[in-house]
Order: structure tokens, then sequence, then C-alpha cells
């Protein structure tokens, strides 16, 4: 593989081609917020809060657009911005629009108080979570249970534990928890479990 | 045939490769009206698909059901041209016939309701289709002896 080389907030990096932005800004030690991303399992491109703005191509073929930096390759000769007004705007009714699903998320609030989102900006009831699909994917990827996937779509769209492999394992694992940024996927847990094995139910 | 054969039967027309999973299901939809747990767990097993991930696409298509629908599927069109030429009138009277609102299914599993917002026959407004057929130019009337015409 043959290395590639790019600029990230005025400054050059090479990297090996394939390589995202986001590894490639963190092999700068430029930090971009991220939510969905997790070491150890596919990028998937769901929160959108690691946007850049890329300009790239040939001389002839300028152009700039928005990206999500954990999906997006890097590519030779791109120019990126990690922090610009544009972006801040962005992230900020991102972080607004997620808020109003999962207000009480510390993860989401430290997030918004750097970036000025604010907490009620958007109505909505509270579902607790954002589909950043981390439980699924780990559940997936990682564990290669499938104990928990996502059902519905839209407004509607909510994770659901399958209760034949739930029972069978999740009580010895319980790994995808602490890697919920709202604490939902406990709750839903307990929910399942307290109609899977009435008897625990107090 | 029991109820495995015909999955059974399904899959090999498709082969039993997890790409053939949307067909599988939907031709079971076709069949059975609706996708029984049993057929899902089978499916799973032979296509090597995670039951989550087909949990996902049977929840994700308004195509899928989880629940058993009738053997008529009745969809009321309520789009905007079927709506200022009477289509409640339409909906009203297959309402009372058929005693379910939509969403719903009957008890004998001979109807199931849903209401949709646009055909693409305007023309013909206010439009209801049944199993696939269209009947047109329908008031409550009209509705009522369409409805008559199902077994
Ligand atoms: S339950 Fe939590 S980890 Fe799972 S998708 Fe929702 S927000 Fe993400
Ligand atoms: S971290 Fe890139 S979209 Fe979530
Ligand atoms: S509005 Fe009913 S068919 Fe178009």
């Amino acid at each position: 593989m043959s290395e590639i080389q790019l600029e990230i907030d005025g400054r050059a990096v090479r990297v090996e081609e394939g390589t995202t932005i986001l590894a490639a800004a963190r092999k700068l030690g430029i930090a971009i917020p991220t939510l969905c991303d997790h070491d150890g399992l596919e990028p998937y491109g769901a929160c959108r809060l690691c946007i850049v703005e890329v300009d790239s191509g040939g001389p002839a073929s300028r152009r700039s657009r928005v990206a999500a930096s954990c999906v997006a390759p890097a590519e030779a000769g791109a120019v990126v911005r990690t922090r610009t007004e544009k972006l801040d705007r962005f992230r900020r009714t991102l972080l607004e629009l997620e808020l109003a699903r999962a207000p009480d998320s510390p993860r989401l609030q430290e997030l918004a108080r750097e970036h000025g989102a604010r907490r009620d900006h958007f109505d909505g009831d509270a579902s607790f979570c954002i589909h950043c699909g981390l439980c699924v994917r780990y559940c997936a990827e990682v564990k290669q249970l499938h104990a928990v996937g996502f059902i519905d779509r839209g407004i509607r769209k909510e994770i659901s534990f399958l209760p034949e492999i739930a029972g069978r394992e999740c009580e010895a694992c319980k790994e995808c928890f602490p890697l919920c940024p709202t604490s939902y996927l406990q709750a839903a847990y307990v929910l399942m479990r307290s109609f899977v094995v009435p008897s625990r139910m107090k | 045939m029991s109820l495995l054969e015909r999955v059974d039967a399904i899959i090999d027309r498709h082969g039993a490769e997890p790409s053939a999973l949307i067909q599988v299901l939907l031709e079971l939809q076709g069949e059975l009206h609706w996708l029984p747990r049993e057929a899902l767990a089978r499916v799973g097993e032979r296509l090597v698909v995670p039951q989550s991930r087909i949990q996902r696409i049977a929840t994700f298509y308004k195509a899928f059901s989880l629940v058993p629908k009738g053997r008529h599927e009745i969809h009321v069109c309520m789009g905007t041209a079927c709506h200022v030429r009477g289509a409640g009138r339409v909906l009203d009277k297959v309402k009372e016939l058929t005693g379910i609102a939509p969403g719903e299914t009957d008890l004998e599993l001979k109807f199931s309701l849903e209401t949709v917002n646009c055909l693409g026959c305007c023309a013909l407004g206010p439009v209801m289709e049944i199993d696939g057929k269209t009947h047109g130019k329908l008031g409550a009337e009209g509705a009522a002896t369409v409805l008559e015409s199902y077994e």
C-alpha cells in the first residue's frame, strides 16, 4: 500500500492509502468530536458529529464538501478543515437534535457545553436512544452474538433484544452497557429481562 | 404441506444465500400473509443470517407483517385527489362493513385494512385497492358492492 499526503488544519500528514480522515487527524493529535466511532468496530457514520470540510480533486475539478471523517478516506492532496464556523453550526444542530432524544446524557451534555448547543432547542419525546449503533454493532461484530438489533424505522426506530439470545447470553456479558452514550441500553435490558424472567422483578 | 416445508420450498427456489433474504421474505409474506416466528427462525438458519437482521428488515418495510393479516388486503387511498372526491366516505363505509380500522385485521382473518397516500391513478379517485386490484370512482355504495364480491 502506498502512502499519501494531505493537509489537515494547515498541517501536512502522510498516511497509508485507505486511512480515514479521522485517523489521519488523530495522527497529528487533532481531536475531532465523535459519538458513534469506536476502536475495534467498523466505521458506521451515524452521528455525523465528526464532520469536516474537505477540498479535494485536481486543479480542474477542485470541489469542497462536508464529509463524516470517520468513514471518509483521506485523499492525496486534500485540504481538510476540522473547525470552521459552518461545522460548528452543523455540530450544534446535530447535538441539539440528539439532546431532544436523550436530554440527560452526560456525554451529550459535555459535548453540548463545548459547542454551545441548547438542551431544549427541539421539542421531542425523550426516547434515550440516539441510534449510534454502538451496542448493536458491538454485539454483532465483537461478540458475534446478535442479541440486540434495531427494529422499525424513522422516528420509531429503536433497539430490541432478542429474548431467545439475550436470555442466554446477556447476563454474563453486558459489555455493551458502558458503550452507550445515553445509558438507554441499560434501561432497555432491564425492561426486557423483567418479562423474560418475571421472578426477578422487584 | 407443513409450514416449514413451505418455507423450505421457497428458500430452495431462491437459493439459501444471505442475499436472497428479502426475496424469500417477500414470497413468504405473499403466501402466508404474515411472517410467523418459526418461519423466520428457519429462514435465519438456512440463509445463515442473524435473527436480529431479519427482525430489522421485517420491521423496516411496510410490505412485511409480524402479525397475521387477512386473506384480502384493502388499501383505501386518502391522497389529496381521492380525499377531495370523498375518500372519507369510502373509508367510513369500509370501516363500517368490515368492523376494522386502518392497521387492523378482522378476527376471521378475512380483511386487513390500510390507508395509503396515493395509488398513482388519481383520475380514478376515490380509489381502493384490494389484493393489488384497483377499484375506482367509488362512493360509499360502490365500495360496499366491491367488498361483497370478496369471499
Ligand atoms: S441504545 Fe445506546 S448504544 Fe445502543 S444504539 Fe441507542 S444510543 Fe447507541
Ligand atoms: S463518529 Fe463519524 S459519524 Fe459518528
Ligand atoms: S390520490 Fe388517490 S390515487 Fe392519487
